[in-house]
């Protein structure tokens, strides 16, 4: 420590620093320990960058001589966890659906697991709540109406073939005759005020009552006599409260006369390769669709 | 900055404190804090409370992993974390109370920093001697002597320290099991790494730095001076008795472990005098007539484990430990003079004592507007976290309505709403809960994955159950765009039962 401490009137050292001619200041030295203390944590300051991913160069930043990445522990623990799960998604993977429901642990599991599946690969068109697409096609998952069947297995069976598609051999395949050319407006006109009157809307009678002989001619075969649907050929009821396209007059008549196509992609591995999904995951996404609340 | 020989150091080394044994009121008082608190840290992971099966049995115990911290008879689970954030700012008003009323005696008496300092100063008493034998130990080269007291020093303080943080982790899992495992080395890597850098920072703190963690590190004194005024009772110097101080003529009647001044140290941290003091320690003074009662024996100043002068007035670094005041008075005994050249006293006093006058009462200068207002904020604080504990009900729910959709439609019409119901299961069993619903007669209730409208909640634990609201299609609820109705939840084992409000969302036509 110096000693060369100027003293000002009061006998205080000052930090020999004047300005104005005579305004000085105290000199209340810091403990030494502290700025020792501020050094160490520069040094250290320089090694962690030094030692972890840190300068950004013109590419990319320098990597660390420890060669530490977020990324990579990310991947680690997800690695964990997926070993960690090994056994019960193995059990997942073999289990019969039916009677997933009697293991709680085994459907906590995959009601969990599925949800994870289903906000990567099925929200884009199903919607984050499960809830589809009102009027576009893309049914809703949570109320009791299925096409192609609401049990566990046939849910299962759906996510791993799809819809319509060309990938999967065995996807649900059937396709509604747009009527555009085959029934004269009038009847389109008729029928179309019949399947207003038989799921219980406002219509108009006179054009509803001969609409049940063309309706019998023409959709029954499909959609059932009295309109409840069959789920052989993916038919919707038309009884009912639900429209997959919306069940206005309009959105009708454009049915009837143009039909409808919808799609969904088959999500097995068997026909996307890496990018689909395990038997596990299927398993499991269809666990959880069948307990939102509308699964038979 | 051009003349380096001009310039002074602006960093300067620690002075070493070397406290003085001594012996008084305030000194028993603090023995007996210390051994009280210290007690209370190391054994309180070791009471034991039974409740029940499934729930530890440790009184006071901080569950990590199972976010859960169980004190006593009281369970805190993460959701009621407005307790800890209660008992914080009652901790923090208790302070201002404390420190408004009487300065810093959360510093003086009870801060573990002052608590471990104290014990650390004794274990360094008792094994190389009291002050002067430090002082000399101190001064001399390396010896074999020095360097075995030095050795022993550090051994006991390592084992203070390694208990410090081995009683530490025995508050976050089973302190008889944990430390089985300690033990036999089976214990996780966390609990050894924790006791560890316990052990470091105790040493460090409590052996090493002292008193520089509270002149340098601490917060506490710099908000001090906000909680103080001038009715505050602190430690002080009475000055008009004290000045001029001198040994004078007395100088035979001091006895001479009081004069056993060594280095003068502290008074370091410039400050401001008090006007009518004479500037400077231990100036030049005149001994022919009108000396004060200080005799200058330095024993204030020898004590104090800050390494201050008390008789320079109120200062930064004073934590008001009264140790100077128990040295003092022993002197003062000594000659024949009053007791209390240092003491307890307000600055008011100070003035009015400097004109002759009598000391108000201690009650005048604890009860005040802002101590009784501080006491105020402080009680209704704590009431209402009382009052919260007891009507807080062993049935815990919570009702998220899920929005995403809105609602439903069924099939037939009916328009269906879920919500997510979370039940908190808070016994050692496990216990059924009935759901129902209570307002519009149309809306029907009923439990995903179950037929039944009761769902059992495993002991201790919380669930999750989507639970479905449904109105027919005729009905209002399903018409109208909202209908506000009630949840019941009642646990059948006791018949308890808790309601939670929420709304139903129809088709709004």
């Amino acid at each position: 420590m110096s000693t060369e401490e100027k003293k000002n009137a009061e006998g205080f050292g000052t930090t020999g620093h004047v300005w104005d001619e005579d305004l000085e200041e105290w000199n209340n030295p810091l403990p030494r320990w502290w700025v020792w203390t501020f050094y160490a944590t520069i040094a250290w300051g320089l090694i962690y960058t030094i030692a972890y991913p840190a300068w950004p160069l013109v590419e990319r930043a320098t990597g660390g001589f420890l060669g530490y990445s977020s990324r990579a522990e990310v991947a680690e623990q997800i690695g964990a966890v997926a070993e960690r799960n090994a056994g019960i998604t193995e059990r997942l993977a073999n289990v019969e659906l039916a009677a997933l429901a009697d293991d709680s642990e085994l459907q906590t599991f995959a009601v969990n697991a599925g949800a994870a599946v289903f906000r990567t690969h099925c929200s884009q068109c199903h919607g984050a709540g499960a809830a589809g697409v009102a009027a576009s096609g893309y049914p809703n998952l949570l109320d009791n109406a299925w096409l192609w069947g609401g049990s566990i297995d046939e849910i299962a069976y759906t996510v791993r073939h799809g819809i319509r598609n060309e990938q999967s051999l065995d996807s649900h395949w059937s396709e509604m005759t747009a009527f555009d050319e085959i029934l004269s407006d009038e009847e389109i006109a008729q029928v179309v005020n019949y399947v207003l009157a038989i799921s219980g809307q406002e219509h108009d009678a006179p054009l509803a009552e001969p609409g049940e002989t063309v309706y019998l001619d023409n959709c029954a075969a499909c959609h059932g006599d009295a309109g409840e649907g069959i789920r052989d050929f993916g038919a919707p009821a038309l009884n009912d409260a639900i429209w997959l396209y919306g069940g206005s007059a309009e959105t009708i008549e454009e049915t009837v006369r143009y039909s409808r196509f919808g799609v969904m992609p088959a999500w097995a591995e068997e026909f996307r390769g890496a990018a689909g999904l395990s038997d596990a995951e299927i398993n499991a996404v269809a666990a959880y669709v069948h307990q939102l609340g509308g699964g038979e | 900055m051009s003349d380096d020989s001009s310039n002074p150091s602006l960093y300067a080394a620690r002075e070493p404190v070397f406290p003085r044994r001594v012996s008084g009121r305030f000194r028993t008082l603090k023995w007996w804090i210390m051994g009280i608190t210290l007690g209370i840290y190391y054994l309180t992971p070791w009471l034991r409370w039974d409740r029940g099966p499934n729930l530890p049995d440790q009184a006071v115990l901080v569950d990590l992993a199972g976010r859960r911290f169980y004190f006593f008879w009281i369970e805190i689970w993460p959701h009621e974390f407005y307790f800890v954030a209660g008992l914080l700012i009652m901790a923090g008003l208790g302070l201002f109370l404390f420190t408004s009323a009487l300065g810093r005696v959360w510093c003086g008496y009870t801060c573990p920093q002052t608590v471990w300092t104290d014990l650390f100063i004794l274990t360094e008493r008792w094994i190389e001697g009291d002050r002067n034998a430090r002082v000399k130990l101190w001064n001399a080269p390396m010896s074999l002597r020095k360097l075995r007291l030095r050795l022993t020093k550090f051994a006991v303080w390592a084992l203070i320290g390694l208990a410090t943080g081995g009683a530490w982790v025995f508050y976050f899992a089973d302190a008889p099991t944990l430390a089985r495992d300690l033990v036999t080395l089976s214990a996780h890597p966390v609990a050894y790494s924790s006791i560890a850098i316990l052990t470091g920072t105790t040493i460090l703190f409590g052996g090493i730095a002292r008193e520089q963690v509270c002149i340098y590190m601490c917060p506490w004194p710099r908000i001090q001076a906000a909680m103080m005024d001038p009715d505050t009772i602190t430690v002080a110097y009475r000055e008009w008795r004290g000045e001029p101080r001198g040994k004078g003529k007395r100088e035979r009647e001091v006895p001479a472990d009081a004069q056993a001044a060594g280095p003068q140290i502290g008074g370091r941290v410039p400050h401001i005098p008090l006007p009518g003091m004479p500037s400077g320690v231990g100036g030049p003074v005149s001994r022919t007539s009108d000396l004060g009662d200080c005799i200058d024996c330095n024993a204030c100043v020898n004590v104090c484990p800050m390494g201050i002068d008390i008789r320079d007035g109120q200062q930064l670094a004073c934590i008001t430990c009264a140790l100077c005041i128990d040295a003092c008075d022993d002197v003062m005994e000594k000659i024949g003079k009053p007791k209390g050249l240092i003491g307890y006293l307000a600055l008011t006093d100070e003035m009015a004592e400097r004109d002759g006058a009598e000391p108000r009462p201690i009650w005048r200068h604890v009860l005040r507007p802002r101590t009784i207002l501080y006491t105020a904020l402080w009680s209704l604080v704590g009431i209402g976290l009382v009052v919260a504990l007891f009507v807080r009900t062993d049935i815990d729910v919570n009702v998220a309505p899920i929005r995403n959709p809105q609602f439903v439609t069924l099939a037939d019409g009916t328009i269906r709403n879920a919500y997510d119901v979370r039940l908190r299961n808070k016994h050692g069993e496990d216990r059924p809960f009935r759901i129902s619903v209570k307002g519009d007669l149309a809306l029907r209730v009923s439990l995903e994955g179950t037929v039944y409208d009761s769902v059992t909640v495993p002991a201790n634990e919380t669930l999750l159950q989507r639970v479905y609201v449904e109105a027919p299609r005729a009905s209002d609820p399903a018409a109208m765009e909202r209908t506000g109705f009630r949840f019941w939840i009642e646990d059948l084992a006791n018949g308890e039962r808790v309601w939670n409000d929420s709304v139903f969302h129809g088709r709004d036509e």
